[in-house]
C-alpha cells in the first residue's frame, strides 16, 4: 500500500472515531476508556512481527517484550470492561 | 514545521521496493487486518447503549483474536513456544489484575494500562529500529526508508511519553504521589525547548539513522512525559486521562503506518479521537481550555485567591433522624455523589437508602456530573457496582429542570459541581462551571467529612450558609449508614 492510502484510511478512521464515539453514551466512558485501552494493544501485531523474525536477537527480546505487555492489556482490558459492563442493569418491573 | 520529506520519501523510495512475505500480498491478509478494524469499530458503537454494549465488547474480543491470529499465521512462527509463553504470561498478569481490582481504583487502573501500550509502542518501535527487514520497511541501499523513520521516530515518542506521563498520573490517582501542582520555575520554556528538540531530531533521523538519534529521542520523550503531568493537580486528572488515552491510540497509529497494517490504524485514530472527545468534554464541563489545564497549576492558583476571603458565617448542623425524617416525607429525592462517596465507599449504603425510600413513596433519582469522580463515567460505574438501576441515574441537562420540583437534594462527597459561585462569582476559579441548581430544592442536605475541607479547587461553597442548607458531618459510608437505621425505625 502507499503512503497516501494508509493515509486515508487513516483520516476516515478519524471521523469514523469522532461520530461512533460522541454516539456514546456518557454512563459508559470509563468502560470506553478500559475497552480503547484494550484495543488499541493491537500494537501487539507489531510486538509479533518482532518476536517472530529471525535475524535480530535484540529486537526479538524488545518484540518478546511488548507481546507481554499488550497481553496484560488485552486481557486486563477486556475482563475489565466486561466485568463492568455486566453490573450495568435496568430497573426492574414491578 | 515542514513536511515536504515526506512526500520525497514516498516519490524516492517506493513501497514494493522489499516485497513482504508472499502471504502478505495475497489478498486475504489486509481483508482479515480491515475486518478485525471494523470490529473495534462495532465494540465502540456498541457502547452507545448499556444494552448493547456487552456484545460490543465481544466484537472488540474476536477483531483482537482475528488480528492476533493473522499475524501469526502469515508470519514465521518458529518461536511461537516463546510468543505462547509471554501471551500466557501477560494475560495472566491482566486477568487477575482485571478480577480483583476494586471499582474506585478504576483511574488508577486505566492510567497503568495506558502506561503498558506507551511501553509497548516505544519497545515495538525500537524492535522495527533494530530489525527493519523484518518490517519490510528498507529501500534499496539497505537504509531504513526516510518516511518509516518519520513514522517510528514519532510512534516512539508518543509511547515513551504515553509512558512516563501515565505513570505520573497513575501515582497522583492512586495517591502514591501528592496530588497538588508541582510547579517547577520556567517549565514552559523547558518544555516546549524538549519537544521541539524531540521534533528536531525526528527530522534528523530522516538524514542520519545512528542509533545515538533514536536514544536521545526515546530518552528526551520519556523526560518530557514526566515534565508535562508533574505540573498537572488533581482535579484536571479526568482531563489527563483522557489525553493520554488519546495519546496512546496515536502512537498505534503511527506504529500501523510502519507496518502498513490497516488494523492498527484504524484503530489508534478511533482510539486517539476517543481520548480528545473525552478531554474536550471534560474540559466543558469544568469551563476550562484545554490549554490552561495543560499548563498546569490549577489547584496552586485556586489555593492563594480562597484564602484571602476566609470568614466565618452560619451554617446549621443536621443529623441523620433529620434526613431520614425529611427524606421520608419527601415526593422527590435527588442525589448527587461526587468522589468523596467513592472514598468512603458508600455507593452500596447509598442505594440501600434509596431502596428504602423508594420502599415508602419517594422518587430518587440520582444526578451525575460529567466531572464527577476522577476519570469520565466513574461515578456511573460505582453506582452501577452498586446494582443501582441505569435508568434512576441522570446527567446534567436531563436533571437540571427537576431540582424545582425536588424535596430533598442529597449531595455526599461532591462540591465544585453544586457551587453557585460558578453561576455568579467572576473572580472565582470555577466560574463559567456548569453546575447543579441545587438551590432550587426545598432541602439540601450535605454530606461532608468537616466544614474545614474545600473541594478540589479550593474554593469556599455558598450552599454551606443556605437557608435550606443541612450539613450532616461525617464519613459519608458513616452517615448513610445511620440515615437508613433511622428510615427503618
Amino acid at each position: 500500500m502507499d503512503f497516501i492510502s494508509i493515509l486515508s484510511i487513516f483520516v476516515l478512521a478519524c471521523f469514523v472515531g469522532y461520530y461512533v464515539v460522541w454516539s456514546v453514551t456518557p454512563a459508559l466512558h470509563t468502560p470506553l476508556m478500559a475497552v480503547t485501552n484494550a484495543i488499541s494493544s493491537v500494537i501487539i501485531v507489531g510486538a509479533l512481527v518482532a518476536s517472530a523474525a529471525a535475524g535480530s536477537p535484540l529486537a526479538k527480546v524488545l518484540g518478546l517484550g511488548a507481546v507481554v505487555l499488550a497481553s496484560v492489556n488485552i486481557f486486563g482490558g477486556f475482563a475489565v470492561t466486561q466485568r463492568m459492563l455486566a453490573m450495568y442493569k435496568k430497573k426492574e418491573k414491578k | 514545521m515542514d513536511f515536504s520529506f515526506l512526500s520525497a520519501a514516498v516519490s524516492v523510495a517506493p513501497r514494493n521496493a522489499f516485497p513482504m512475505p508472499a502471504a502478505e500480498n495475497s489478498g486475504i491478509v489486509p481483508l482479515l487486518y480491515l475486518i478485525s478494524g471494523v470490529l473495534f469499530i462495532m465494540a465502540l458503537r456498541g457502547l452507545s447503549s448499556p444494552g448493547t454494549s456487552r456484545a460490543g465488547n465481544r466484537y472488540g474480543m474476536i477483531g483482537m483474536t482475528i488480528a492476533v491470529a493473522t499475524t501469526l499465521v502469515t508470519h514465521s512462527i518458529a518461536s511461537l513456544p516463546e510468543i505462547a509463553v509471554a501471551i500466557a504470561i501477560g494475560g495472566g498478569i491482566g486477568f487477575i489484575i482485571a478480577r480483583r481490582i476494586q471499582m474506585t481504583a478504576m483511574p488508577q487502573l486505566v492510567a497503568a494500562f495506558h502506561s503498558l501500550v506507551g511501553l509497548a509502542a516505544v519497545l515495538v518501535g525500537l524492535a522495527a529500529y533494530a530489525n527493519p527487514e523484518a518490517f519490510g520497511i528498507l529501500d534499496a541501499q539497505g537504509l531504513i526508508e526516510p518516511q518509516s523513520r518519520v513514522e517510528m521516530g514519532l510512534g516512539i515518542a508518543i509511547g515513551a511519553i504515553t509512558f512516563s506521563g501515565s505513570i505520573i498520573a497513575f501515582l497522583k490517582l492512586a495517591g502514591k504521589m501528592s496530588g497538588a501542582a508541582i510547579l517547577l520555575p520556567g517549565r514552559h520554556v523547558i518544555n516546549l525547548g524538549t519537544l521541539l528538540t524531540i521534533l528536531g531530531l525526528v527530522g534528523w533521523f530522516t538524514q542520519d539513522q545512528s542509533p545515538w538519534v533514536i536514544a536521545t529521542i526515546t530518552a528526551l520523550s520519556f523526560v518530557i512525559g514526566f515534565l508535562l503531568i508533574i505540573p498537572i493537580g488533581g482535579a484536571d486528572m479526568p482531563v489527563v486521562v483522557s489525553m493520554l488515552n488519546s495519546y496512546s491510540g496515536w502512537a498505534a497509529a503511527a506504529m500501523g503506518f510502519t507496518l502498513h497494517n490497516t488494523a492498527m490504524i484504524i484503530t489508534g485514530a478511533l482510539v486517539g479521537s476517543s481520548g480528545a472527545i473525552l478531554s474536550y468534554i471534560m474540559c466543558k464541563a469544568m469551563n476550562r481550555s484545554f490549554l490552561s489545564v495543560i499548563a498546569g497549576g490549577f489547584g496552586a492558583e485556586a489555593a492563594v485567591s480562597g484564602g484571602a476571603a476566609k470568614e466565618q458565617r452560619p451554617w446549621k448542623r443536621g443529623s441523620a433522624e433529620d434526613a431520614a425524617f425529611l427524606m421520608k416525607e419527601a415526593e422527590n429525592v435527588i442525589i448527587i455523589p461526587g468522589y468523596g462517596m467513592a472514598v468512603s465507599q458508600a455507593q452500596h449504603v447509598l442505594r440501600e437508602m434509596g431502596d428504602v425510600l423508594k420502599a415508602n413513596g419517594v422518587n430518587v433519582k440520582y444526578a451525575i456530573h460529567p466531572v464527577a469522580g476522577r476519570m469520565p463515567g466513574h461515578m456511573n460505574v460505582l453506582l452501577a457496582e452498586a446494582n443501582v438501576p441505569y435508568d434512576e441515574v441522570f446527567e446534567l441537562e436531563d436533571i437540571q429542570g427537576d431540582f424545582a420540583q425536588a424535596d430533598v437534594a442529597f449531595v455526599i462527597g461532591a462540591n465544585d459541581v453544586v457551587n453557585p459561585a460558578a453561576k455568579t462569582d467572576k473572580s472565582s476559579p470555577i466560574y463559567g462551571m456548569p453546575v447543579f441548581d441545587v438551590d432550587k430544592a426545598k432541602t439540601i442536605f450535605f454530606v461532608k467529612r468537616s466544614m474545614g475541607g474545600v473541594g478540589y479547587s479550593g474554593v469556599d461553597n455558598d450552599v454551606f450558609y443556605m437557608d435550606q442548607t443541612m450539613m450532616l458531618l461525617a464519613d459519608a459510608k458513616k452517615m448513610v449508614e445511620e440515615i437508613v437505621k433511622a428510615l427503618q425505625h
